[in-house]
């Protein structure tokens, strides 16, 4: 997923024209993954905003109403907010050079994805519903199932940032710490979209 | 997600690409090759997009579906639109010239991305391509580039999905300019520069890019939902299965109206380029200009039901859209009235990328004043769905868009190549264009008010000579392509050496050779902080190196 | 000086050129004063800006020999802020104008009216939008009742249902000087009725009711159009709305109806 070119200009006397270009070609990878992840976050709020208003406009049969049960979401939304949590934890490692230690939080926390979408396809299921029994449960699996995908790209990711941290040769270390980052920052998005989610269809 | 590295050294990637024409055939990272990548790509795209609309001309000159069936008549207005908003329009009015412009404007030598943005040009000819032969192979999407509910999921399924894949592609290719302009213009601006010293058409870049970045994604999760209700009949929009149509509608238009803002506020940047430069005046009013566009940009996102106010709104909903519809026209009036300050008093060289730079405030006044017209609700009742409504679109999109690239292409031609256009054959070009355009498109507003409506094939015969006025305009704007191409092929070998800045103009991009070194400048970038500093005293313009010991300069 | 001669051809040239077919309803005039306005307004606009662009091209072109720039004016507070007040002030105008004429087309009618009218439970949840009232609220309140009508839109042809007298027909017959409520539903796709003499159009859509009220005032025969695309045949889909004075009407009515209580 994210490359990076390692070449690197030694850093001892810097002529003009090198401050110069330093300033064009800071690194604004981060830049442009926060506006991407602006971009991807629209596409969630027109889906939010379709359902919200099939909700208002299009109500179902009182007999196709199912409560939707709420103990195995509720272990999801903690799964991912303790995600959240230990991946931070493992940019604070790398920040500290713990090399080690940052690994282990990594791992930990793509098994936590894991586990979101194990229970996930646990409650998909045991649904009593399927896509295309009505509108409700057509959006329901749309939401849903757009932002699983986005925790299985994460997770994917997760993974790719941990096998690269273990290679030698400092793929990442504190001084390149770009791929851990940007797989921070997007783990923490699809989290947060998630909470907006789990508000959204399982408690309104 | 992103494959957005970051290239610290072009030179060294630079030299790696192949050279001379075969560069523009190639996965090229410079931003004035994917530029001009853009630009070719687009325009054949206008020619096939205009092919068709000769086609659909033909067929509405006699009022009898004679010339092609009617279910070909659906898919080569589906074409026709799709082709020219987002193969033709949007990628060369943001794409083509945002990419060779925006680094000079800047003072950076690339984009911020240059393999990002490499990525989203390719994208477009596949796309297109796939669109086009869904045509020959299925038969293309016939329900209209607005793809409408349960129309469409009734429609053959196969043309349908093409067209939703190829819109996505498309979208996403647009979503990552949109992200790369946005980073290099707030982020890779030269030491020193400063926001408000940045030419007209970074700030319009900067607002179409915003628009971009909201409102695409708004569509392409529109149009996955609708590709779910044609593949996996799930009942989104689909009425039998309890959908509800009109929530596309609002997610559609929540898009497509900031679209054609994306279409047409990169052109308003690029005439505030133009006009300076040939009037050797200042552009009159910068600041008011920039908090112009930024108005447009945020009304442009609150007033999409003005398309759909014969469709099942609520009264308040028309009352507020018509409302906020209406007040667009007070910021692009501003950038109307600024145009008119900046060719007053001028010393204006009447050539052609003027004289179309001048074609598109007649035409766009024109097709302005008939939005705010069909803004009024009650009014928009009568002529939803007309022919007025293809009026007015038209003298915006062609009046408006195409004129400004073709006035663009006259102005910057010379820095593209190296060589200067034929005049002659530019204001040929210019009086046919204008002719054409006005015979082919004027008339379509009586059309509209008396009767005649949009998308058919066939028409009540007492419109037939109206339609046909109409299809000889069209004829003669066919024809005016002729001294154009022939005008851009031939002056890139034979034209006049046009020397580095044949217009002496001020802004960046001049300030280098021209066709311009691979990074931009052979030495470092100039500092231009009055791009616009015509008639100013010589010794206030200031085109300094930077000072980088002065902390001053530094601040961004 | 210019600028009143401007001002006086626009109203001009917006009073008097005429672009509108027949007016053959009762909100059909009131939407021709509001075209006048907008045509007379736009007129001056359109004029005005092109007529400064020409002026300028001719007055300030670069005259052989002139080598120098032009004046060095980057801007004017003062101008600036009158041309932003100045479309403001049009705009705001134009917009409480149109909804004024709006009001009095009767659009600002609540619409779900004959739902609630219908103590019906179901009748009451449905969603019933629709468009524009009856015409001038004046008239429609001295009219006696409404004719009703129930319209099916189907691919690629309309349905008229009268369920007094339970008369189906393709044709509209309504008769002049009454108020009509049409109740519209589509069967397939979207599809919209229209009558450009009438200046109406509202969509039809499937599985939504839509209404639409007027009233005719001109006796005559006049197209009804379908104004949303709806596959192949979407531009032979047509229809004609007959007005006919009241008698005429009546007779139509009896000869066709199939209730045998009215023809009695
Ligand atoms: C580049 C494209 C572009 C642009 C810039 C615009 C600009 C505007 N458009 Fe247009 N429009 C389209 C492209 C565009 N449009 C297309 C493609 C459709 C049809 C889609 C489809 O159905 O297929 C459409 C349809 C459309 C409709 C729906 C019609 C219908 O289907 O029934 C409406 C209704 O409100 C509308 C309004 C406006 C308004 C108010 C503006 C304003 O932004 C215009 C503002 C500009 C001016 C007003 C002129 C300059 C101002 C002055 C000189 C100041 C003084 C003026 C006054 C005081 C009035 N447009
Ligand atoms: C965005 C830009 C854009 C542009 C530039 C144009 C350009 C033109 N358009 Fe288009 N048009 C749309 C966008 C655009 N249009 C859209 C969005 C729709 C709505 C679609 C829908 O309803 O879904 C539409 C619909 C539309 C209709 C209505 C169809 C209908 O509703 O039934 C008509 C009818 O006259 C029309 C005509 C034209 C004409 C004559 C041109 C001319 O200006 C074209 C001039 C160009 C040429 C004529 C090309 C010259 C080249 C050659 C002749 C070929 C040479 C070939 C080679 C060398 C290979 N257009
Ligand atoms: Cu029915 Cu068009
Ligand atoms: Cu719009």
């Amino acid at each position: 997923m994210t490359t990076l070119s390692p070449i690197n200009s030694s850093s001892e006397e810097k002529s003009e024209e090198q401050v110069v270009n330093e300033q064009e070609h800071g690194d604004h990878r981060l830049f442009g993954l926060a506006a991407f992840l602006v971009a991807d976050g629209m596409t969630f709020a027109g889906f939010f905003a379709a359902y919200l208003t099939f909700k208002a406009v299009n109500p179902l049969l009182p007999d196709a109403i199912y409560e939707l049960e709420l103990p195995l979401p509720t272990l999801n939304t903690v799964l991912l907010l303790v995600s959240s949590a230990t991946f931070h934890r493992a940019g604070q490692a790398l920040r500290k050079d713990e090399a080690k230690l940052c690994q282990r939080w990594l791992l930990f926390t793509a098994g936590l994805g894991l586990a979101f979408l194990a229970s996930q396809m646990v409650e998909y299921f045991t649904l009593p519903f399927g896509l295309t029994d009505n509108l409700y449960a057509s959006t329901f699996y749309a939401l849903t199932g757009f932002h699983g995908l986005h925790v299985t790209l994460g997770a994917i990711m997760i993974l790719i940032v941990w096998w690269q941290a273990r290679q030698p040769g400092g793929r990442i270390t504190s001084e390149n710490p770009f791929p851990l980052e940007a797989a921070e920052l997007y783990w923490h998005f699809v989290d947060g979209i998630w909470v907006i989610l789990f508000i959204i269809l399982y408690l309104l | 997600m992103t494959t957005a590295s970051q290239q610290t050294h072009q030179s060294s990637s630079g030299s790696l690409q192949p050279k001379g024409w075969l560069k523009y055939f190639s996965f090229s990272l410079d931003h004035k090759v994917i530029g001009l990548q853009y630009l070719v790509c687009g325009f054949i795209f206008y020619l096939i997009g205009g092919s068709l609309a000769s086609a659909i001309r033909i067929e509405l000159s006699s009022p009898m579906s004679d010339f092609m069936a009617r279910d070909t008549y659906n898919q080569v207005l589906t074409l026709h639109g799709t082709i020219m908003i987002f193969l033709w329009i949007v990628p060369v009015v943001n794409g083509a010239f945002g990419n060779y412009l925006i680094p000079f404007y800047v003072g950076a030598r690339d984009m911020a991305f240059p393999r990002l943005n490499a990525v989203a040009f390719w994208l477009i000819p596949p796309a297109g391509l796939m669109l086009i032969t869904s045509y020959f192979i299925t038969g293309a999407a016939e329900s209209g580039w607005t793809a409408y509910p349960p129309l469409s999921i009734t429609t053959p399924a196969a043309g349908q999905i093409i067209w939703i894949l190829s819109v996505l592609l498309l979208g996403g290719s647009s979503i990552f300019g949109g992200i790369n302009f946005i980073a290099t213009i707030l982020k890779l601006r030269r030491p020193g520069l400063k926001l408000m010293q940045l030419p007209m058409y970074c700030w319009a870049m900067l607002g179409t890019s915003i628009l971009v970045v909201l409102s695409t994604p708004v569509l392409a999760g529109t149009l996955i939902l609708l590709s779910f209700d044609i593949v996996a009949h799930t009942g989104f929009f689909n009425p039998t299965l309890g959908g509800n149509v009109i929530v596309y509608q609002h997610l559609f238009w929540f898009y497509s109206h900031p679209a054609v803002y994306i279409m047409v506020l990169p052109a308003f940047g690029l005439v505030s380029e133009i006009l300076p430069v040939h009037c050797r005046k200042p552009l009159f009013g910068y600041s008011t200009m920039v908090y112009s566009i930024m108005a447009i940009v945020f009304l442009g996102l609150i007033v999409w039901a003005h398309h759909m106010f014969t469709s099942g709104t609520p009264p308040w909903m028309r009352l507020f859209f018509t409302i906020a519809t209406s007040f667009i026209a007070v910021p692009t009036g501003i950038k109307f009235f600024n145009w008119v300050a900046t060719l007053w008093g001028g010393r204006i060289s009447l050539n052609s990328a003027v004289l179309f730079s001048c074609g598109f405030i007649a035409n766009f006044v024109l097709g302005g004043i008939t939005g705010v017209a069909l803004a009024q609700v009650p009014f928009d009742i009568h002529v939803h769905d007309t022919y007025f409504v293809v009026a007015h679109f038209h003298y915006i999109v062609y009046g408006g868009s195409v004129f400004v690239i073709f006035s663009s292409i006259y102005h910057w031609y010379p820095k593209f190549t190296g060589r200067m256009l034929n005049e002659d054959l530019g204001r040929l070009h210019f009086l046919l264009t204008f002719l054409g355009f006005n015979l082919c498109f004027a008339p379509q507003h009586w059309l509209g008010l008396n009767g005649m409506p949009r998308r058919v094939a066939e028409y009540d015969p007492q419109f037939t000579f109206i339609n046909q006025l109409s299809s000889i305009g069209a004829l003669i704007m066919a024809l005016s392509t002729l001294p154009f191409l022939w005008n851009v092929i031939q002056s890139a070998f034979k034209g006049a050496i046009a020397g580095d800045n044949p217009w002496e103009a001020l802004t960046p991009e001049w300030l280098t050779t021209s066709p311009p070194p691979v990074e931009n400048w052979t030495g470092m970038a100039p500092l231009v902080k009055e791009p616009y500093g015509y008639g100013i005293k010589e010794e206030s313009i200031q085109i300094q190196s930077p000072d980088i010991s002065d902390p001053e300069n530094n601040k961004q | 000086m210019l600028g009143l001669a401007l001002v006086v051809g626009g109203l001009w040239i917006g009073q008097n050129v005429n672009l509108l077919p027949d007016s053959a309803s009762a909100n059909a005039p009131v939407y021709d004063e509001l075209f006048r306005v907008l045509f007379s307004i736009g007129t001056i606009l359109f004029l005005g800006i092109v007529g400064l662009v020409i002026y300028s091209l001719i007055r300030f072109r670069r005259r052989p020999g002139q080598s120098k720039d032009g004046l060095a004016l980057e801007g004017n507070l003062p101008l600036e802020i009158f041309w932003t007040a100045v479309p403001a002030v049009v705009v705001l105008f134009v917009g409480l104008y149109s909804y004024d004429i709006y009001d009095r087309m009767g659009g600002m009618q609540p619409l779900a009216q004959s739902a609630v009218h219908n103590h019906q439970a179901i009748e009451a949840k449905e969603r019933v939008w629709g468009g524009i009232g009856s015409g001038p609220i004046e008239l429609s309140k001295q009219a006696k009742s409404s004719l009703s009508v129930e319209v099916t839109a189907l691919q690629f042809a309309f349905l008229f249902h009268y369920p007094e007298g339970d008369i189906i027909s393709g044709e509209l017959h309504v008769p002049s000087g009454q108020p009509v409520s049409m109740r519209m539903e589509s069967k397939d796709v979207i599809h919209a009725f229209w009558v450009p003499e009438f200046r109406l159009k509202q969509d039809v859509i499937p599985g939504q009711p839509t209404i639409l009220n007027f009233t005719a005032t001109k006796p005559g025969r006049y197209p009804i159009v379908c104004a949303e695309l709806c596959g192949p045949y979407h531009g032979s889909m047509r229809s004609t709305v007959v007005v006919e004075a009241p008698d005429e009407y009546k007779r139509w009515f009896k000869e066709n109806s199939k209730d045998p209580i009215l023809e009695a």
